[in-house]
């Protein structure tokens, strides 16, 4: 994990950012999701020393790395589960963890399920792009069917994983969309999310300008503000019927409480943790 | 721009102080960006970018008196971001310094827009006096930029040829 060293108090979005410069394509929609994260905390007043945030494998997992809060990017597909551990070990802290399509609905697929149901109360940003874009353009979960590449030729044939119907139906508290190309609308949700109660969702609209270049038309498909925000589980599953995948803004906002471990805590404090590990 | 329209000179200044400092921040992280892909001459033209933004960030801090830039949170933007920021959508890694030109002119021309929509808006006075001001800065900024462009050659066919590109599955 790495040590943030702020000396002084963090208010401005830079100050949430690294020294390390992202290595992303040009135009690649994760800068989107940098900025708005950066502008969320800022807009949070979080010091950099209590945010965690945790990743798994991919371009979007890159991010611990950008931003000057605790970080650690963990192995393809289990970034919840490290973000549930720490959470659970220091419920001080505020947890993010961030991903893309493939780290999250396929190879953690099952840990998204789990993750949903549990509720423990952290926020879990997905970069969808609907491609792996680190290997080279592999179909994800997320790819449309019919989409034709060189390595799955006239489409896979599969249909596309539902996020949003799938983190519903398995009880995440707070279900919302956002788009890079608007980081300041972006960041408004991810301050919603993270001050939700329970287990946030917040899927991102995030383009891979590499290998779906055709995915720059999201600009003018995405609908600022067409999703609101309701308690109603049946509303939701019914205005998800109409979802085509542009639909933004929050589609729920449960009252469901976070999940509490129950008896005493393994772990008093850390300096305890710390003293378990002296040889 | 939406929500409380600026109905005083400081609420219209904060607004502009956010533009120049949305655009500043957005060509310092296309200059990295740009450098992380080995494009040397558009790093550089971003980073002097990112430099001029930042001055004309200050410049409205002097003229104000502010020691820092005021909060931006009574207001919001029609687009997306700032009418003066890049959007990210139009880089290529190959870009060339002329095709960085067009978009800082775009960008330039964008704002000179913005702020005629103030003068013609239904403003007190000295809002409207302010934006005529900051509008004939920024169409200053066109010219100045269009004179950058004469001096720089437009890319030569076959620029974004790569005999090696990054899209090609293995």
């Amino acid at each position: 994990m790495n040590q943030t060293t702020t000396s002084h108090q963090a208010s401005a979005p830079g100050d949430y950012k690294s020294d390390i410069k992202p290595v992303w394509c040009p135009g690649c929609g994760d800068f989107g999701v940098v900025n708005a994260l950066a502008k969320a905390l800022a807009k949070m007043s979080l010091q950099p020393e209590n945010v965690g945030i945790v990743s798994g494998i991919g371009c979007s997992s890159r991010i611990p790395a950008y931003m000057s809060c605790y970080g650690f990017h963990g192995v393809h597909g289990r970034a919840l589960a490290a973000g549930t551990g720490l959470k659970i070990a220091r419920p001080d802290l505020t947890v993010i963890v961030t991903g893309g399509d493939g780290d999250g609905y396929s190879i953690g697929g099952n840990h998204f399920l789990h993750a949903c149901r549990r509720n423990v109360d952290m926020t879990y940003i997905v970069m969808d792009n609907r491609v792996y874009g680190m290997t080279k353009g592999q179909a994800s979960p997320t790819t449309e069917p019919d989409w034709d590449s060189k390595l799955s030729p006239d489409g896979t044939g599969l249909r596309e994983f539902l996020p949003m119907v799938i983190a519903l139906a398995s009880g995440a508290n707070f279900i919302a969309r956002g788009y890079t190309g608007d980081p300041n609308s972006l960041a408004e949700l991810l301050v919603q999310a993270v001050r939700h109660p329970g287990f946030s969702f917040v899927e991102v609209l995030s383009p891979c300008i590499t290998f779906r270049p055709e995915q720059l038309e999201w600009k003018k498909r995405v609908r600022a503000g067409a999703l609101k925000p309701t308690a109603d589980m049946t509303r939701a599953t019914r205005r998800l019927l109409r979802d085509d995948g542009f639909d933004l803004g929050v589609l729920y906002a449960g009252s469901r409480s976070p999940y509490e471990p129950r008896g005493p805590r393994a772990t008093k404090d850390v300096s305890e943790l710390e003293r378990r590990f002296v040889l | 721009m939406t929500g409380r329209m600026p109905r005083s000179v400081d609420d219209f200044m904060a607004c502009a102080c956010a533009m120049e400092a949305e655009a500043a921040e957005r060509y310092a992280e296309l200059a990295d960006l740009m450098a992380a892909h080995a494009n040397r001459d558009v790093a550089g033209l971003f980073a002097k970018l990112a430099v001029i933004e930042g001055k004309h960030r200050d410049q409205i801090l002097e003229q104000m008196r502010w020691t820092t830039a005021p909060s931006s949170h009574t207001f919001e933007w029609e687009t997306p971001e700032a009418p003066e920021t890049t959007d990210p959508g139009d880089l290529h890694y190959l870009m060339t310094p002329h095709h960085a030109l067009k978009l800082a002119e775009h960008n330039e021309q964008r704002a000179v827009e913005f702020f005629e929509r103030f003068v013609r808006a239904r403003l007190p006075a000295a809002v409207r006096k302010a934006a005529a001001e900051m509008a004939e800065e920024e169409r200053e900024h066109v010219r100045l930029i269009q004179e950058w462009l004469a001096k720089v050659p437009p890319p030569e066919r076959g620029w974004d040829d790569d005999p090696d590109p990054p899209n090609v599955a293995d």
